[in-house]
């Protein structure tokens, strides 16, 4: 284990922003903290990087401690939302910066610096603009020099700050995709936040979940996704439908349906809550199933490659969200207004808590 | 169509009325003092005017009045530097209080400072009879006019420093500290040159706050001929003495080396401000 937090906490003022958090992060993985905002995912980064101070709580770096080291003793490469490139040097300057501010033992050469820059701008292919200023650059560009930058000290840990936060949405896929093949390459172990569960997902090979100061669950991408410890992962990680239910012998009711529980199947006689997600319902034309619920198309709306379907039904107030492929609708023929039944394919049930 | 295309209409109206006005506005208030000025010189001989600006007494009070306008304006660059970035990065009791402080030097009457200054530093005064134990006199001295001219620039540098060094991005910081700088590297390197056009258009209003100042500076300076006359002092004497053409002529030459020094300054901050801000 590279980076160890062992129960962390830190408040501001009344807010408690961190809530004794522990945590391991794998060497030469790279890790998403997501969360909403207030979340404390970004205070517990910072805490990390050592540019806010733990109320208690220590951080080791490869087993040393590092908790009162100062950030710039503590080798972390730092990638900021907002780039935080130095305006009046150019690119080439902004990258070397890391070496030239070290110590004259240990600074390379001029000649060496001069490589090692020119060789970090190449991986982030923007070898072409080592004399332009960041104002010459677009977002995207500027955030890979910031990258470049940060990558220049050979940091322990690379640490980034919703890096892609600040740009448009296209730039933003191609740059999570561009960091996913740069990290494949390079192997630095690498934190990075982010309240987009997509990016989250797509990116890192590890996922944090954290909420209100706590760490919610961790695990790959894969097993948060499919697997969520509790309704707040569940709700977090995409668009899901919720039905209060009745738990009755390990079976959840809703209106006609009974649906299997198999974590609750001593659980008798309870409420409990219900998710399933938008694209784990089979919509059908006719009753051709046991298991389905009957419901009223209400709103259609073709969103490129997907439908969403908003359905009512029979005794339900609030709606309920389909998903499901432009093609499949058309095979099915519904249009709105129409009757559907729907078949749950994927739940998950929690009890509701007191 | 063609009519109204051929006529461009600017998307902010009332150009010509804004344009008139300002022009009418620096014409009576500029040009026609300026223009006043170089005609009383150019009324004069080419000897009388030599002369008159090449009196050694007049040579005297150049040296003094640049010199001196020169450090207190120096004095100003760091301090003032050093007033913003207090005033700007911490907290502290009465905060708000000591920043509306800072603008006393442009609403008291200069009279007033400088009759407070010779309270203040004579040899008997609060501060000056201390300071005249170890043998430091202020008061009657070319140091009571540094001083003076010190007091009155101080705004000048605070007000143009503080909104950059508030507009200044904490991540800038946060980011060279993560690479590995020290403070101080981080000062020098980050901070500073992002300051530096600020800076040099604070030290320039208050060189030329200097340069012109006359109330605060003839109280606290003695006047002494060849020592601590100031070079407004002297021409306000001519005035004075009905020598018109005399005063026109010392004058005018103020106005130019003001306006070279100015000049270079100013190619300094764009200079500073290209190098600097992109």
């Amino acid at each position: 284990m590279s980076i160890r937090i062992h129960q962390i906490n830190k408040r501001f003022k009344d807010f408690v922003a961190v809530d004794n958090v522990t945590l391991e992060l794998p060497e030469g993985e790279l890790t998403a903290l997501l969360g909403p905002s207030g979340s404390g995912k970004t205070t517990l980064l910072r805490i990390i990087a050592g540019l806010e101070q733990p109320d208690s709580g220590r951080i080791e770096f490869y087993g040393e401690d590092a908790t009162h080291q100062h950030v710039s003793d503590r080798g972390v490469g730092f990638v900021f939302q907002h780039y935080a490139l130095f305006k009046h040097m150019t690119v080439y300057e902004n990258v070397a910066y890391g070496l030239t501010v070290k110590p004259r033992r240990f600074r390379p050469s001029k000649d060496e610096i001069r490589k090692k820059v020119m060789r970090l701008l190449e991986l982030v292919q923007l070898d072409w603009t080592a004399h332009r200023y960041p104002s010459q650059l677009s977002g995207g560009q500027r955030q890979r020099i910031a990258l470049a930058r940060a990558l220049a000290v050979e940091p322990k840990v690379l640490l980034l700050d919703e890096p892609f936060g600040a740009l448009d949405a296209k730039v933003r896929a191609e740059l999570r995709r561009w960091l996913r093949r740069l990290h494949d390459e390079i192997h630095v172990t690498s934190v990075f936040v982010t309240h987009d569960q997509e990016e989250a997902l797509e990116v890192s090979d590890r996922v944090v979940v954290m909420n209100q100061g706590r760490v919610e669950q961790e695990g790959t991408p894969e097993e948060v996704y499919d697997h969520p410890a509790n309704p707040f992962v569940y709700q977090f990680l995409g668009n899901v439908n919720r039905f209060h239910t009745h738990i009755e012998s390990g079976h959840a009711r809703i209106g006609n349906l009974s649906i299997p529980a198999p974590e609750l199947t001593d659980v008798d006689q309870k409420s409990g809550l219900t998710y399933i997600r938008p694209h784990d319902f089979e919509v059908l034309a006719e009753k051709s199933a046991e298991n389905a619920i009957h419901a009223v198309i209400e709103t259609v709306l073709v969103v490129g490659p997907t439908v969403r379907l908003e359905l009512r039904t029979d005794s339900a107030d609030e709606l309920i969200h389909v998903e499901l492929p432009k093609h499949r609708f058309r095979e099915l023929g519904l249009l709105q207004g129409d009757d559907a039944w729907l078949k749950p394919l994927n739940s998950r049930i929690f009890l509701a808590s007191a | 169509m063609i009519h109204a295309a051929s006529r461009q209409r600017n998307v902010i109206p009332g150009f010509t009325l804004t344009m008139g006005f300002s022009l009418l506005y620096l014409t009576l208030l500029f040009l026609i003092p300026v223009g006043g000025l170089l005609l009383y010189t150019s009324l004069m001989s080419w000897e009388e005017f030599w002369r008159a600006v090449s009196h050694p007494q007049v040579v005297a009070s150049y040296k003094l009045s640049f010199t001196a306008s020169l450090i207190a304006a120096s004095i100003n660059l760091v301090f003032g530097l050093l007033v913003a970035w207090v005033l700007v990065r911490y907290q502290f009791p009465f905060k708000r209080i000591v920043d509306a402080l800072i603008d006393l030097p442009f609403a008291l009457p200069t009279a007033v400072a400088g009759i407070a200054l010779v309270t203040l530093y004579a040899s008997t005064g609060w501060v000056g009879q201390y300071l005249n134990l170890f043998g430091i006199r202020i008061a009657y001295t070319q140091l009571g006019v540094v001083l003076a001219l010190t007091y009155i620039g101080l705004p000048f540098v605070v007000r143009t420093v503080q909104p950059v060094l508030e507009d200044f991005e904490a991540e800038l910081e946060e980011a060279s500290s993560a690479l590995g700088a020290s403070r101080l590297t981080t000062l020098c390197r980050v901070i500073f040159p992002t300051l530096l056009p600020a800076l040099l258009t604070g030290f320039a209003l208050a060189f030329a706050r200097a340069l012109g100042e006359y109330g605060s500076v003839v109280f606290i300076s003695g006047n002494l001929p060849y020592k601590t006359e100031i070079t407004p002092l002297l021409i306000v004497a001519k005035a004075e003495q009905y020598d018109y053409n005399g005063a026109a002529a010392i004058g005018t030459v103020m106005l130019l080396a003001a306006f070279v020094m100015l000049l270079i300054i100013n190619f300094l901050q764009w200079w500073s401000s290209r190098r600097f801000s992109h």
